[in-house]
Parts: structure tokens; sequence; C-alpha cells
């Protein structure tokens, strides 16, 4: 022991954090999620292989809903913004979230994309993931629900090959359907390795081409948007006055901001669309 | 290959635990992972080996522990097995993982404080 200077002599101690390693990214996504609460937005984590139908899904789900909700949504993706272009196209206001090397998504990078982007609007906000069904799976974003998209044409056995992204699934859904007559595929053995990884199977199958099970995917949606509490009169983050008529201002995904009114019914559902 | 960034996490962790308790040096890291967290524990020593270079972690071995994934009947308790079917037949209820088997925790840090 040093007992001349006072520096004391260093001693080794073991430190028990017993803590998540993605604690970090669970705290982001916590704060997504209050959020999306908080202004009545069913926000979805759409994930699934490279080719699974993703896009090809949501396009689809404008086409079968109608201008039923107000779609948003954000791609990530590797290298292009070829997927916001598309799901622009079909109506669907988006961003693409480029990752670079980056194999999947996370809450900040979540976070980030809403600055600038009008997802306060929407009814339905999908994250649309990096096209992989390995490690998006592990990273909460903040969403409600986990959907995983699985085609057909990826085979019987993914369930089983790829559990940790099936077990974090909240529904599955079986893309490509129309498909089917030229495959060599049982859905009946998907469905069971489904059942061998995800405690709580759930499935729809759907061919985004022909507009089968459809239907069943849109009730999905209209159930769980359901269970997200209605916007709060008061909410933080689109803070303003209730009158009947009223100001605000918002900005929006090309960076402009602008001001403009609208009338308001007596509920506190605040919603409004219009054209830009 | 998300182990980097989950590497990157790991060492922005150890190094605000060091700096609360202004620790000279680190000496050692104990991480246990799930056989259901998505990470595969060769590519993760990796990943670490890698990136513990001119890091707080850098004279400090990682040592991980495979946590297996026991899925059982929230009720009855009743252990369902790998590779069958993720609901109890008696109580028609969905199997829940046990603690650990789908995630990954950092332990211990051994580390030199004054």
């Amino acid at each position: 022991m040093c007992t001349t200077c006072g520096c004391g002599d260093t001693k080794l101690v073991p430190v028990d954090v017993h803590e998540k390693i993605l604690a970090g990214n669970d705290r982001a996504a916590r704060h997504n999620r209050e959020h999306f609460l908080e202004q009545g937005v069913l926000a979805l984590n759409l994930m699934g292989s490279p080719g699974a139908g993703k896009t090809a899904l949501l396009e689809a789900t404008a086409r079968a809903t109608h201008g039923r909700w107000r779609l948003g949504a954000v791609s990530g993706d590797l290298a292009t913004d070829n997927d916001a272009r598309r799901l622009e196209a079909a109506g669907i206001p988006s961003r693409a979230i480029t990752t670079g090397q980056g194999c999947h998504l996370d809450a900040e990078l979540v976070h980030n994309a809403l600055h600038g982007f009008p997802w306060r609007d929407l009814d339905v906000f999908f994250i649309e993931n990096v096209g992989n069904l390995v490690c998006p799976a592990i990273y909460d974003l903040g969403q409600a629900a986990n959907v995983v998209a699985l085609s057909l044409t990826e085979g019987e056995d993914k369930p089983l090959k790829y559990p940790v992204m099936f077990k974090a699934a909240d529904l599955v859904v079986l893309t490509k359907s129309d498909l089917l007559p030229h495959l060599d595929i049982k859905v009946e053995r998907i469905l069971d390795g489904l059942r061998r990884v995800m405690p709580h199977p759930s499935v729809i199958q759907v061919s985004a081409r022909t507009g089968e099970g459809m239907a069943d995917w849109a009730r999905w949606l209209e159930e769980r948007k359901s269970r997200v509490p209605k916007r709060a009169a008061t909410s933080p983050g689109h803070v303003h006055d209730h009158d009947p008529s009223h100001d605000h201002s918002h900005p929006h995904a090309d960076g402009t901001v602008h001001s403009h009114t609208h009338e308001h019914g007596g509920g506190t559902d605040h919603g409004h669309g219009h054209d830009h | 290959m998300h182990e980097y960034s989950l590497i990157q996490s790991l060492v922005t962790r150890v190094e605000a635990e060091a700096a609360a308790r202004r620790a000279t040096v680190v000496h050692r890291l104990v991480v246990s992972i799930g056989e259901l967290a998505g990470v595969d524990p060769e590519l993760f020593q990796t990943a670490y080996d890698t990136f513990r270079a001119g890091t707080i972690c850098e004279k400090a071995p990682l040592e991980l522990r495979r946590v297996p994934a026991r899925w059982a009947c929230p009720s009855c308790g009743k252990e369902i097995g790998k590779g069958e079917v993720l609901t109890c037949e008696g109580c028609a209820l969905p199997a829940r993982v046990a603690p650990g088997g789908d995630e990954i925790l950092l332990e211990t840090i051994e580390m030199e404080v004054p």
C-alpha cells in the first residue's frame, strides 16, 4: 500500500451489470413508441427476405384499402431509394433510409427519419425494414407489431431455419400466393414450421398481384388500428389549441413548411388531409 | 453482420461504466448470449477482437456464456422440447421462453478502480 503520496492502490472489482447490450436501442424504441401512441399512429415493422414482396404488399395495400387510411412509410435499403419511390408512386408518402452497409434498421435511424416527415398525419405507418431474415429481428423500433413477409417461393423450411425472425413476428404474411400452382410447395408444411417457432402463430396468405387475401390483411390492420388509442386533444409534439378552426404549420419531407387552416368537429380525433 | 454494431454498443456501455467508477483498466467482460438472441457467438467474438483495439477493452478478454432456449408452458410449467409445436397441449397456451434464452446481456465487467 502506498502510504506516502496518498494515491492509494487500485483494486480489482467485478461489476455486475446484467443489462441488455441493446438497452440503448430499446430506450430509443420506447421513445418512438410513445410518439406513435400519442399521435394515434399504428406503426408496423415490416420485415422479410430481399424479394419477399414487402414493397409489393404495401402497394397492394394502398390499392385494396382505397384511401380508407392515410398510409405512410419509411423504407430501409442499403443503396437505393427504389422502394420509397415505388411507394410514392402507389400513393403512399415515403422516405428512404439508406443504411449503407447496415443490414437492419435501428430505433435511432427510424427516429431520425421521422424528422421532417409528416408521420403525425398518418393512420398507419409502415417501417419497411432492410431485406434480411436475420438481423432486423432483434432491433425494436418502437412498432406496435412486427409483420414478416414470407414468399412461397422461399421454400418450406424458412421458419425452422430462421427461428429468431419468426419468433419475433406478430403476423406472418405468406406472399405470392398466385404462384402456388407452379411450385412444389405445401403451405401446410410452412404452417407446421411456423407453429414450431412462433408461440402465437398468426398467418395470412395473400397475392399482391391478384388481390387474394388482401381483405384478410386489411381486417388485421383494422383490428390492430382499433387497439391504438385515438390521438389525445393536447398531445406533446403537436401542441395547439383545439378551437374549431385554427392555423398550424408543419414541415414536409421535402423540407418545406407551410401553414393552413382547417375546420374541426367537436371530436378529438384530429385527422386532416390536403394536397400539395 | 449486426455483431459489429452490438460490439460498438457493448464497448460504449463498458466505457461509460468505467468512467463512472473512474476505472483505470478493464480486465475481463462476461456476456451471455441466448440461443434465440439472433447473435452468432463466434462472429461476436471475432467482432470484439477486431473492435476492442484502442478502446478501454483492449486488454480485456471476453468470456461468452451460451444460454440454451428453454420453452415451457407459463401455466403448468411443462417443458416443450426443441422443434416441438410451441403450444402446451394440456393448457392450450402458447409456450414462453425462459429468461436469457432470447437475450444478449452484459453480465459482468471486471475493472481496476482506485
